[in-house]
């Protein structure tokens, strides 16, 4: 240790109520290194990452920049001492140009003028020194998701940052994107600039990285170099135990469940269908690939009964599916797993036993006399429901809020599943779960598969499409590749059809590895 | 038709367009930058009539006519105060604070009022702000009474328009102000306090609102009457909506609201017999909410408007 | 300065926000009265008397508490399907309207039917009122805080003109009022001395059955859906639109019945003073029942005991009546806060 670390934790401990979010954590960040910060959800990456922007205080603990202690609770102080954050959510707003959102903060709010001019050479200089090519005019609403990370990037960097906080940053790209991405970050540090790269992804750690520190419930719990350390032994000091993800047992497929022929939804936009054809049958799970905002919710949106007006045909179990009605497609046999659990999968302000019947509370079993709610038939469900789907909660009359992420989770699975449906739209399932609760909602899967469901499974993740899925399809722009059993494309191939290079993409041009 | 034409053309009709058109230019502007900054200010008919009620009350008193202005400013501001402190510190709901900023800003100022002048049988008067012919300019024909012949504060509320537009557009606070009306997370990213800016702005929006209201008793008439706001500030909110939250367009929206109801002052004398004279005084309304309905289509709501910020809290 | 939500609320605690926030607006109001220059104690016991003290007090403290029921429910089930109804002022008089219409002789049936004959013309004309706002909220997105508003002047401004027009009764003596409403529909009274009238049965009836829908059928379920979180309700299958349609319906009507009993109960013809402002008020006494329909009644006698209370009170002290109207804004206010602190916690640092 011969130059002082340009970043320093020491000791940091964060409380909330009873649950520690940070316990005791050091860490150091050298100069010119790439520092991983591997955890999985909820170990408390973020949390540490807030306390030293200052959004919470730490309760004990101090973060020393180039030696000297970082003012607590004051995000202007981190900027000031030359951290800048890439956030995994971006924090830029949609109808202002990449150039307002860049200088925003970055002169003095008194003052009566800006000075435009200045900004614009000095951002000029920033793309051409780091080459992260985007216009500044161009209001952000119209960019992709690449090149918002970029005005993310760029934004850190307006403001001199020496130490850059990248969290989960290749959650939303594609595998070509994000080696453009390694590749900046090489530049960057070739400056002498700090890295700390938080991500849940080992591939993507051994790859960038030059050390990799390991954070569990809160704390630290092993500093490797990345050169020495292994795939398996990552994953163990992650998890804690030895990581177990479901895999598929060889089954053949049975008959055709779900058949969607020509689904267009008319205009051209990105999130636009254009002429989808897919067949899923039983015993097996389809995958989506692709990058968020290429149709899938479109897609997902249809099937789950949001959305009406689209050309083609959709046919379940051999019927027309009911489009626009998402009771009676329930009733028809699909269970559904909606993208974000707190804005459509649950009314976080009604009781459990409440969110249990939402899907079906005129069926009979539910409703009396055609309008009022059997609150004793709908208690008892709920309580068996609870007990299958093993909901950590009080009981039905709990408020749904208090459940952790993965319990709310658990009580989705129990409306989707309980009634054994013949088709499951699963859209992200397992976004934000722990590894605990990831394994669950997996196995919940698989069984559903045994038993003879037709699954459509979406997710931006490939590692999870790789182990998980029978067959896999890739969607860009609003069109659907076709579903080819798994693993007759390389992930290379697959990103550069994320990417828009059609099904027939020569593989070669993408100079990736198989991260497996 | 054609008495309508006349009354279009004489400078008469454009002078009291003018004249009536400052309330709403203040009370527009107030809600845009409270808008701009993500909070709705449903407080604005009751903050109108603080400052309509304070403005007169410090002149009455003894007190200057600007000096008076400025009192009914910060008597805007405290309740912009109230307002931000419920809406933006403690995350409630902007409608239900809004509305009950307005019942309780209304009835203190009429409590006040009676409180001051228990006696009072006919409301006393003040010498209000007097018309100021600006030299030269004032003489042209029609262009001159209309526009060069207003009391100060109608000056002051066309300079306004530009200065509100400078700031928001062309100043660094000015972004800070539409940043957080577009992503507040995005602005304390960069280290700005999301908070303090939305204080700031609803604050500075009350205030031009309580001007507003002042201008009422200040200078267009020279007392104050009970319920003489009359929905003016409820218009100015649909205004905004009209206005897609752009100063020159709140501009243009105020001089069409104005020019309404100065035509129809004006229709009531010729046409009073054939039309009852409630149909006229129910045109403002009328109109506010067709002007929501022909802009709904169009507009672009200010992305983070009625959503609360909280620190550390992923939306 | 962080908000987190509390991890259990008691029962207790959340019982107690509406009388927190009530202890609150009186201090504040005490402010106001030792401004007066009267003596606080003094001031709040002549409106506990004027408002309790008498069999001719509590008879018009009830009375006065009618159209308070009326629209705090109106208020109670808008918002609770987040939909601002802020126009229970303009649906009370459209309701008296159509009181008036039907009511003056238009139609005449025997008692037993003429007066839910009226109460139903009255429900539907105040939910027609609502047709507008709604349907502009529901399919162009338009804020129904300031349409619900801007239509209370409007109606009120068609009201003047009826009652100043068409619809003046020649026998008021120049008095801009409409005929009486018939005999047969006009609500009895209750007691022997006293104005207090059937209206109060009508709206205790009201506020049992909106909370029977609210708490035990799908109908009352899909609003509170709705209000808590519309796009989770529409995944499970509600029609959001139809929903908050239906609620606003029921809402208006509820304000328009307000306009029927006022006017065919109390007062017998239709004034423009009818209501000084129960629609607004109707806003209090629905945040202090935190929208809770049966809690909407005794939270509907409170406020009408601070009117009839404040009355009483400011001709024996000289303190203006405008005290009540205060009271009720700080009310609103306070019961957000007090609310919001029975479910979060502030704590001073991060």
């Amino acid at each position: 240790m011969s130059n002082p670390p340009v970043l320093e934790f020491r000791g940091v401990t964060k409380r909330f109520g009873t649950l520690t979010a940070n316990d005791d954590v050091s860490l150091t960040l050298q100069q010119g290194e790439v520092l991983a910060l591997l955890g999985e959800n909820g170990a408390g990456k973020t949390t540490l990452m807030n306390i030293l922007f200052g959004h919470y205080q730490a309760d004990e603990g101090d973060i020393l920049v180039d030696g000297e202690v970082l003012p607590s609770g004051s995000t202007q102080a981190a900027i000031n001492a030359g951290i800048g954050m890439v956030h995994q959510h971006f924090t830029l707003a949609d109808n202002l140009t990449v150039l307002e959102n860049i200088t925003l903060g970055t002169e003095s709010l008194w003052s009566w003028r800006q000075d435009e001019a200045r900004s614009r050479k000095k951002l000029a200089g920033m793309i051409s020194d780091y080459g992260l090519v985007v216009d500044p005019d161009t209001m952000v609403s119209e960019l992709s998701v690449g090149e918002r990370q970029r005005v993310e990037i760029l934004k850190a960097l307006y403001r001199d940052a020496r130490i850059l906080i990248l969290d989960e940053p290749t959650a939303v790209l594609t595998p070509q994107e994000s080696e453009r991405l390694f590749a900046t970050l090489k530049s960057i540090t070739a400056k002498g600039l700090a890295i700390i790269f938080i991500s849940h992804k080992l591939h993507e750690i051994l790859a960038v990285s030059n050390r990799i520190a390991v954070l569990r419930r809160g704390a630290i719990v092993g500093t490797l170099e990345t050169a020495s350390s292994r795939r398996e032994q990552l994953a163990e000091l992650m998890v804690g135990r030895t990581v177990t993800r479901p895999k598929l047992s060889a089954i053949e497929p049975g008959k055709l469940v779900l058949d969607i022929s020509d689904v267009s939804t008319g205009g051209t936009g990105a999130t636009e269908l254009k002429e989808i054809d897919l067949s899923l049958y039983r015993h097996e799970i389809v995958g989506i690939a692709g990058v968020a905002g290429n149709g899938q919710g479109t897609l997902a949106d249809i099937l789950s009964g949001l959305r009406t007006g689209f050309s083609g045909t959709i046919q379940l179990n051999g019927q027309m599916l009911d489009a626009g009605n998402p009771r009676a497609i329930v009733a028809s046999g699909v269970g559904r797993i909606p993208e974000d659990r707190h804005a459509r999968g649950v009314v976080a302000d009604m009781d459990i036993w409440e969110n249990l019947i939402s899907e079906d509370i005129r069926s009979d079993e539910i409703c009396r006399a055609g309008f009022i709610i059997n609150g004793a038939s709908a208690r008892a469900r709920a309580e068996r429901q609870i007990e299958d789907f093993d909901v950590r909660c009080k009981g039905p009359d709990a408020e749904t809020r208090l459940l952790s992420g993965g319990n709310m989770q658990k009580l989705i699975l129990a409306r989707a599943l309980s009634n054994t449906p013949s088709f499951i739209l699963a859209n992200q399932p397992v976004r934000g779960l722990d590894e605990g609760a990831i394994a669950y909602v997996q196995e919940q899967l698989l069984e559903a598969r045994q038993r003879g469901a037709a699954i459509l499974l979406i997710s931006e993740d490939l590692d999870e499409l790789m182990t998980l899925t029978d067959r896999m399809a890739v969607m860009s722009h609003g069109t659907l590749s076709s579903a080819l059993p798994t693993g007759e494309r390389s992930i290379a191939e697959i990103g550069l059809m994320m990417a828009g290079h059609g099904d027939h993409a020569d593989a070669s041009t993408g100079s990736l590895s198989n991260g497996h | 038709m054609s008495d309508f034409l006349d009354i279009l053309l004489t400078a008469g009709f454009w002078a009291a367009t003018i004249r009536i058109v400052s309330p709403l230019i203040f009370g527009t502007l107030g809600e845009l930058i409270c808008e701009r900054a993500g909070v709705l200010n449903l407080g604005i008919e009751g903050i109108m009539t603080v400052g309509a009620m304070s403005g007169w009350m410090w002149v009455y008193q003894g007190g200057d006519l600007w000096t008076g202005v400025m009192f009914a400013a910060c008597m805007g501001a405290v309740f912009g105060l109230l307002h931000a402190v419920f809406t933006v510190h403690l995350g409630l709901s902007q409608h239900v604070t809004g509305i009950g900023i307005t019942l309780f800003a209304s009835s203190l100022s009429y409590f006040v009022y009676r409180m001051l002048l228990p006696d009072a049988t006919t409301p006393p008067k003040i010498v209000p702000f007097q018309p100021i012919a600006i030299p030269w300019l004032s003489d042209l024909p029609i262009i001159g009474e209309a526009l060069f012949t207003q009391s100060a504060l109608t000056y002051l509320a066309l300079l306004v328009v530009p200065m509100v537009w400078y700031v928001l557009f062309r100043t660094p606070v000015g972004l800070a102000v539409r940043m957080s009306g577009e992503n507040p997370v995005a602005v304390e990213a960069q280290g700005i306090n999301v908070l303090a800016v939305r204080t700031g702005a609803v604050m500075v929006g009350s205030a031009f609102m309580a001007v507003g209201g002042a201008f009422i008793t200040m200078s267009w008439f020279d007392a104050f009457y009970f319920g003489m706001v009359n929905g003016r500030g409820w218009i100015c909110v649909a205004l905004v909506i009209f206005a897609s939250w752009r100063p020159g367009r709140a501009l243009l929206g105020a001089l069409l609201f104005a020019g309404l109801e100065a035509i129809q002052v004006r229709a009531q004398q010729s046409a009073g017999a054939f039309i009852p004279y409630q149909f006229f005084l129910m045109l403002p309304y009328v109109m506010s909410i067709l002007a929501m309905i022909v802009m709904a289509r169009k507009t672009k709501y200010p992305q983070a408007l009625l959503v609360p910020f909280r620190r550390g809290e992923r939306v | 300065m962080v908000i987190e939500p509390r991890e259990t609320v008691s029962v207790w605690r959340a019982g107690l926000a509406p009388v927190w926030a009530i202890l609150a607006s009186l201090v504040i109001c005490a402010v106001l009265i030792s401004w007066a220059g009267a003596s606080i104690p003094k001031a709040y016991s002549l409106l506990f008397k004027g408002a309790f003290g008498s069999a001719f007090a509590l008879n018009e403290t009830l009375t006065r508490s009618i159209p308070l029921i009326f629209t705090g429910l109106a208020v109670s089930v808008a918002f609770r399907a987040k939909f601002y109804n802020i126009g229970a002022e303009g649906q009370l008089y459209a309701g008296a309207l159509a009181a008036t219409f039907f009511g003056t002789g238009l139609v005449t049936l025997p008692p037993a039917l003429m007066v839910p004959f009226l109460v139903v013309m009255g429900a539907l004309a105040g939910g027609a009122l609502l047709i507008v706002p709604v349907l502009l909220k529901t399919h162009l997105k338009v804020d129904e805080v300031v349409t619900t508003l801007l239509l209370n002047f409007v109606v009120l401004l068609v009201v003047s003109y009826l009652i100043e027009g068409p619809w003046k009764d020649p026998a008021s003596l120049g008095w801009p009022q409409a005929a009486s409403i018939i005999d047969e529909g006009v609500l009895p009274t209750l007691l022997a001395k006293g104005r207090l009238h059937f209206g109060l049965i009508v709206a205790l009836f009201m506020a049992v059955i909106i909370w029977l829908m609210m708490r035990f059928t799908v109908q009352g379920y899909e609003i509170r859906a709705v209000g808590h979180n519309a796009r989770a309700a529409e995944f499970s299958g509600i029609r959001v639109n139809r929903t908050v349609i239906v609620t606003a319906m029921i809402s208006g009507g509820l304000a328009g019945m307000a306009g029927v009993s006022e006017t065919a109960g109390l007062k017998g013809y239709l004034t423009l003073d009818l209501s000084p402002g129960f629609g607004y008020t109707g806003i209090a006494v629905a945040m202090l029942a935190q929208l809770n329909p049966l809690a909407v009644v005794p939270a509907a006698i409170f406020l009408s005991a601070v009117y009839v209370g404040a009355d009483a009170m400011s001709r024996a002290v000289n303190i203006p009546t405008y005290i009540a109207d205060v009271l009720v804004g700080v009310s609103i206010l306070a019961v957000l806060c007090s609310v919001m602190l029975s479910q979060y916690r502030i704590r001073w640092r991060a």
